[in-house]
């Protein structure tokens, strides 16, 4: 009973407590009056602390109420901060958007379908799309391939760990830092000068002449998606490295009892049996190709016919401003990616823990 | 026991040495193909800038004396502008730094790291332990929102936030990465916390522990792995964001530039200066490195674990 009491005696205080500290810790980082290193000990210290004094009170409050309703409440104590969260920055983002894409401008007055008309007419984001769709297939098809040569290779060599260390590292860099990487590969100087881009140096080594790789339209969209293969052949290579481990060694064995060749073994043993994890990592990539925007807008900032559909929703919300025709973009990146978010969601249902 | 383990379990290997090391040499040739590239910027980083534009970085060793650490100094600390003063005199002034950048990618970072890790963390403790209605529906809205491209939310958030003063604000862009890196946070954690057997749950239970001290005092140990496999994943990915940073940073003042917003600039600004801006690049990607090498494990397991993000 005392025990029971002092409980309630704690609600009193802790939860006060912890509103106090939460508003207070907002709007004092709204006002973003701290130096630097100030604010992120603060932030680091406040964001722990409001986390679990919230999770604390809300479970101090449920005590309060009687056991079965507070059986029934909990789950949603533990669940409620990250699906509110979610459904604000997520799923009630997308309706908006939705409804966006069927607005003018400035997201004032409907005009029905003339945003999406726009997509799928105008010569500029006609270009965009067709530059995905080439994204889309060179960059996972490559990033694919080298990653699945990389990971048979690392699997018979001497040196597995280190060569996979390496064609790995490019996922730690940023896009902008890549940018920076490759352009200095292609940098481009007028024929008879000194070249310091390593492209150009060796094609005029070899008695050619020197190209301005990124100014040529099509094929400066090829030397752009050599940079998302490069990042992304290490993400191929980690996950199929890791199938290539469990594809059954007896099975190879009686294949090269049979006298089956190297290579005869990789096609048809080996890569069947991680046809599964092959198409996992396309689906990533493929889904990473789509979204990507920071190659090609630290790199070219889409000129030259190399802009695809995300930097064009990029630009058409926040250079044009114009609201409608940005979210019409983003829903048509949504489309595309929905046949993935369907067939998870038709996974997720076979599983058994639901 | 052990021996009859391995020779089930053992992956297959080639046994004839020769084609062994064919193979070695093709990976080895591979390997420098994909190092090349950031050597080269990083040998350019260390290079004066006149030998930078005169020759090609592969050619380095040949003026060995030609090395120089100013442009990190001059990154670091503000590329040195000399202005004519008003009584005729030259004075010498620095610009935006490396420096503030880094610092200001730091307080982005860890606070986006560290705030949804709990959230997240009792959000798939609710969805493994607990049976209540709506349980399947809301997970199942986590997994589509896991591949929803985070671009579909930018106009509408950036409009909430103009309305609660949130913008351009470091807790607007945590609070952003924090919501789109929720599902997969809650996912990674969900998959290693349902795992976790029974019988121990139960024996807490029987003990009269709560669920609030069941999840603090033996979830929480007992998920370190996975919850370090997301940190890391969400720190590279937060580090290394741009989109997220541009948006919600574009009206803040110049000392709260994240790196990669500073390098872009440089790179638009500065595009031929490339003693500095490949000594950015590399001050920008020095620290996920750093993190990336020492705790590869943890990432590959949290990439292994759930690599769909938008």
């Amino acid at each position: 009973m005392k025990a029971a009491i002092s409980e309630k005696m704690k609600t009193l205080y802790v939860v006060p407590l912890t509103v106090i500290i939460m508003s207070g810790g907002f709007l004092l980082l709204r006002t973003g009056m701290m130096n630097q290193v100030l604010t992120t000990v603060f932030a680091i210290i406040w964001g722990t602390a409001s986390v679990l004094l919230l999770f604390y009170s809300l479970n101090l409050l449920a005590q309060l109420m009687k056991a079965k309703l507070y059986n029934a409440v909990i789950p949603y104590i533990f669940i409620g901060p990250a699906v509110l969260i979610m459904g604000w920055y997520l799923f009630v983002p997308t309706i908006r958007s939705l409804i966006l894409s069927f607005m003018d401008k400035r997201g004032e007055h409907f005009i029905g379908f003339g945003n999406y008309a726009y997509v799928f007419t105008d010569p500029t984001m006609l270009v965009s799309i067709r530059n995905t769709i080439i994204w889309l297939v060179s960059g996972t098809v490559f990033s694919v391939l080298f990653g699945l040569i990389a990971a048979v290779l690392a699997d018979r060599s001497q040196i597995e760990k280190l060569g996979k260390t390496l064609i790995f590292m490019p996922m730690a860099i940023s896009l902008v830092g890549a940018g920076v990487i490759w352009k200095f590969i292609y940098a481009y100087r007028p024929e008879g000068d000194t070249q310091i881009g390593l492209l150009n140096a060796i094609v005029t080594a070899c008695g050619g002449k020197p190209q301005n790789w990124l100014g040529t339209a099509p094929a400066n969209n090829l030397f752009l998606i050599a940079i998302f293969i490069w990042l992304q052949t290490g993400f191929a290579l980690v996950v199929l490295s890791a199938a290539l481990k469990s594809v059954s060694s007896e099975m190879i064995e009686a294949a090269r009892i049979d006298g089956a060749g190297e290579f005869r073994i990789i096609l048809q043993i080996v890569i069947p049996s991680i046809a599964g994890s092959i198409v996992t990592v396309s689906t990533t990539i493929l889904l990473a190709a789509l979204k990507c925007f920071d190659i090609v807008f630290s790199m070219t900032n889409g000129l030259y016919g190399t802009e695809v559909l995300a930097s064009q929703q990029y630009k058409q919300m926040f250079k044009f401003l114009h609201y409608g025709r940005g979210s019409a973009i983003a829903i048509v990146i949504l489309l595309a990616v929905s046949p993935v978010i369907w067939y998870n969601l038709k996974e997720f249902n076979k599983k058994e823990v639901f | 026991m052990n021996s009859i383990n391995r020779t089930i379990t053992k992956p297959y290997k080639p046994r004839i040495t020769l084609s062994r090391r064919i193979i070695t040499v093709a990976l080895i040739i591979l390997c420098i193909i994909w190092t090349l590239p950031t050597i080269g910027i990083l040998v350019t980083s260390f290079r004066t800038k006149d030998i930078v534009s005169s020759s090609g970085w592969w050619q380095a060793f040949k003026t060995p004396k030609a090395f120089t650490l100013d442009n990190y100094g001059q990154v670091l600390f503000g590329q040195r502008y000399t202005v004519a003063g008003k009584d005729g005199h030259a004075i010498v002034t620095r610009g935006a730094t490396m420096l503030s950048a880094f610092l200001s990618s730091i307080t982005v970072t860890l606070p986006s790291v560290i705030i949804p890790i709990f959230i997240a963390a009792a959000a798939a403790y609710g969805f493994a332990w607990l049976n209540f209605p709506g349980r399947k529906i809301f997970f199942a809205a986590i997994i589509a929102l896991l591949v929803v491209p985070l671009q579909i939310s930018l106009i509408p958030i950036l409009r909430d936030y103009q309305k609660l003063g949130l913008n351009g604000t470091y807790l607007g862009i945590w609070l952003a990465h924090t919501g789109f890196g929720l599902p997969l946070a809650t996912y990674i954690l969900f998959n290693y916390i349902s795992t976790i057997p029974r019988s121990i749950l139960e024996s807490a239970f029987i003990d009269g522990s709560s669920h609030f001290d069941c999840f603090f005092k033996l979830i929480i140990p007992l998920s370190l792995p996975a919850l370090a496999s997301f940190a890391i994943f969400q720190f590279i990915w937060v580090w290394n964001d741009l989109l997220v940073a541009l948006v919600f940073l574009s009206g803040a003042a110049q000392e709260m530039q994240v790196v990669t917003i500073r390098l872009l600039n440089m790179a638009g600004t500065r595009g031929t200066d490339w003693h500095l801006l490949t000594a950015g690049a590399f001050v920008s990607m020095v620290l996920p490195l750093i993190v990336f090498l020492s705790l590869q494990r943890y990432f590959v397991r949290g990439l292994l674990a759930g690599s769909v993000k938008g």
